[in-house]
């Protein structure tokens, strides 16, 4: 049986999300989406010159790639609604990642912003994934908005530090009744497979494999590192255990 | 709450004495910190930094990689007016110098911005001199209304205003502010500003706050290098920085490193800052603030400019002209000061690519306009 990822209204092979921004040069992305066999993209919208007939990001994305619009530059709820909007006027679709940041210094993510972003373009008809610290009552309220997945981060955008919400991701997988993607810090292949391991549905990444000496190279690297984390957490890995288990000193009496 | 008093804190700060007393261990020690301290920022732009440049480049390049990745924001300057009240002694459009003044009509605010983006710019940054009275917060929101038509992001560079001014342009579609303090050293401040509104050291060191309460998206600052002993002006512009990211965090900041160039008059920078001198100052100002953005004008040569793209930088100017209707008057008038690097805008597009870096024209776009 195959092992589908369902979001929004799609089923795809791959559970490995990448982005677009900081590549030297937007040429090289259909590598990195034939390497990474990604089937969703995010863009920026701020980033998109629909106007130019040389330097539009979208001429280098096939149309099989799902197109996930990103709000970036949005500080508030409105003007990530406003954004929203833009982008699915321009024709780029009805999917949206929410990134509401009011803070240029660490780059985190304003849960309770996103929250009313998520409420007012679920209504629209938008399929919303939000980008969000991992905090359980934000999912929660991101759940009953009618979000489409919840993107907490594993560290700080950017970061390349890998999983240090390790416990709080683990969390919402636990309890969000919703596809959790690790969004962010994940610096090395072997991040994105310990989220998959424990249990996530999917990565995004950008910085790691655009920031890569050879990123073409690097998006293969992760997606096989996706994949086997996908794997692993499907054959279900063994208890773990701190001690021996050969003798019991202090219950043998009972036996 | 004002960034005054950390100014006058530092006015008889001698950063001979001070910093000469750094030594390679401590520079190593702040080499190997994950974040830094104002006192480690002071270090990195100490005179035994000197001897880490590669080791502060190589940081730098890593940091800004990861945080801006391999992309230069690209803008071209556009000047608007030159008339000028005030008799700052290192400009050429100073109130005493004998130049021919100019202002766009805004027919021909129009032609010119419809020149420049043939180009394929969208972000431009709209300067005039400090007369009110003539280019006005009036005249610049029409010239703001017209130019909107042609690009995504505008930024002024202009002469400081009131919150409710900054909102009002704010409205019409202007996204970001350059304002330089020149010198952070109030007495040497007044010594450069003998008359005119900008002998106001307080207001003008205050115009970002009011800016940023105004809810601009961008801020950029600096000082004019060469004004004054680098080190103090480069520290207290890192401090400066770090001050406006803590209080207003939803701003996008950056910080330009101007060196004085000829101009019109006959001043003379007191303070040389050479090339080592500017790459460490870039270096310290990445290491100390990773997240700012780190903005090379045409001051520069493109030489220069070419090599430090590595180092740090995230948004230059390209193709740029100092002189009002510099795109389309022919206008051999004086500009406000000399460029270095007069490459087209292609030229620098294409150099920035084969640099392994992405030039990129548009990063932004108005966001409470009609849906396209």
């Amino acid at each position: 049986m195959d092992d589908l990822f369902e979001l929004g209204e799609k089923k795809m092979k791959s559970r490995l999300i990448i982005g677009t921004g900081k590549y030297s040069s937007d040429a090289l992305i259909p590598n990195i989406i034939s390497e990474s066999g990604s089937q969703v993209i995010t863009v920026a919208l701020r980033r998109i010159d629909f106007d130019s007939k040389t330097d539009n990001i979208l001429d280098h994305i096939p149309e099989h790639v799902q197109l996930l619009p990103n709000t970036s530059g949005a500080r508030n709820a409105s003007e990530a609604i406003r954004i929203a909007k833009l982008a699915q006027a321009a024709g780029c679709g009805n999917w949206i990642k929410i990134e509401v940041i009011s803070d240029n210094k660490y780059l985190l993510p304003d849960g309770f912003e996103t929250i009313e972003a998520t409420k007012a373009l679920v209504k629209d008809g938008f399929i919303v994934l939000p980008y969000i610290s991992p905090d359980l009552m934000v999912a929660k309220r991101l759940e009953d908005a009618g979000a489409a997945a919840v993107m907490p981060l594993g560290a700080p955008i950017g970061s390349n530090r890998g999983l240090r919400t390790r416990e709080l991701v683990r969390i919402l997988i636990d309890e969000i009744d919703l596809p959790i993607i690790v969004d962010a810090g994940l610096g090395k292949p072997s991040h994105a497979c310990e989220a998959m391991e424990m249990g996530a549905d999917a990565c995004l990444v950008n910085t790691a494999i655009a920031g890569a000496d050879n990123p073409g190279t690097m998006a293969r690297a992760f997606a096989k590192a996706v994949q086997a984390g996908r794997e692993a957490f499907l054959a279900g890995p063994g208890a773990t255990s701190e001690f021996a288990s050969a003798s019991s000193p202090l219950t043998g009496f009972l036996e | 709450m004002s960034f005054f008093q950390t100014c006058l804190k530092y006015d008889d700060f001698q950063s001979d004495t001070v910093l000469g007393r750094f030594g390679k261990k401590n520079v190593e020690q702040v080499l190997n910190r994950e974040t830094l301290k104002t006192d480690d920022f002071l270090v990195l732009l100490s005179p035994a930094a000197e001897y880490y440049m590669e080791e502060m480049a190589q940081k730098a390049h890593r940091l800004t990689v990861q945080q801006f990745g391999k992309v230069i924001q690209l803008y071209t300057p556009m000047y608007l007016s030159n008339f000028c009240t005030n008799h700052c002694l290192y400009c050429g459009f100073s109130n005493k110098n004998n130049i021919a003044r100019k202002q766009l009509s805004l027919e021909e605010v129009e032609k010119e911005a419809a020149a420049i983006a043939q180009t394929g710019l969208k972000h431009i940054l709209i300067l005039t001199g400090g007369a009110r009275k003539i280019a006005t917060p009036e005249y610049i929101k029409n010239c703001v209304n017209i130019i909107s038509k042609y690009f995504k992001s505008i930024c002024i560079e202009i002469y400081a205003l009131e919150a409710e001014e900054y909102a009002e342009l704010i409205e019409a579609g202007v996204d970001g502010i350059t304002i330089y303090q020149e010198t952070y050293n109030t007495k040497r401040y007044k010594e450069l500003h003998p008359k005119g509104p900008k002998q106001d050291f307080l207001y003008r060191l205050d115009t970002p706050d009011r800016a940023c309460k105004a809810d601009i998206r961008s801020v950029n600052i600096g000082a004019l290098l060469g004004l004054d002993d680098w080190r103090r002006e480069a520290f207290l512009t890192g401090l400066h920085a770090r001050y406006i990211q803590h209080y207003f965090p939803q701003v996008e900041l950056s910080i330009s490193l101007p060196r004085i160039k000829p101009h019109e008059g006959n001043f003379q920078p007191s303070h040389v800052v050479t090339d080592k001198n500017f790459v460490q100052i870039m270096l310290a100002f990445r290491l100390f603030l990773p997240r700012a953005g780190i903005t090379i004008s045409t001051r520069e040569s493109a030489i220069l400019r070419d090599n430090v793209i590595r180092l740090g930088v995230t948004k230059m100017s390209a193709g740029s002209s100092t002189k009002v209707g510099g795109w389309t008057s022919g206008n051999k008038d004086t500009g406000q000061f000399d460029i270095s690097d007069h490459r087209t805008v292609k030229e620098i597009k294409e150099q920035i690519a084969r640099l392994g870096y992405q030039p990129v024209f548009k990063d932004w776009q108005p966001i409470f306009e009609e849906a396209m």
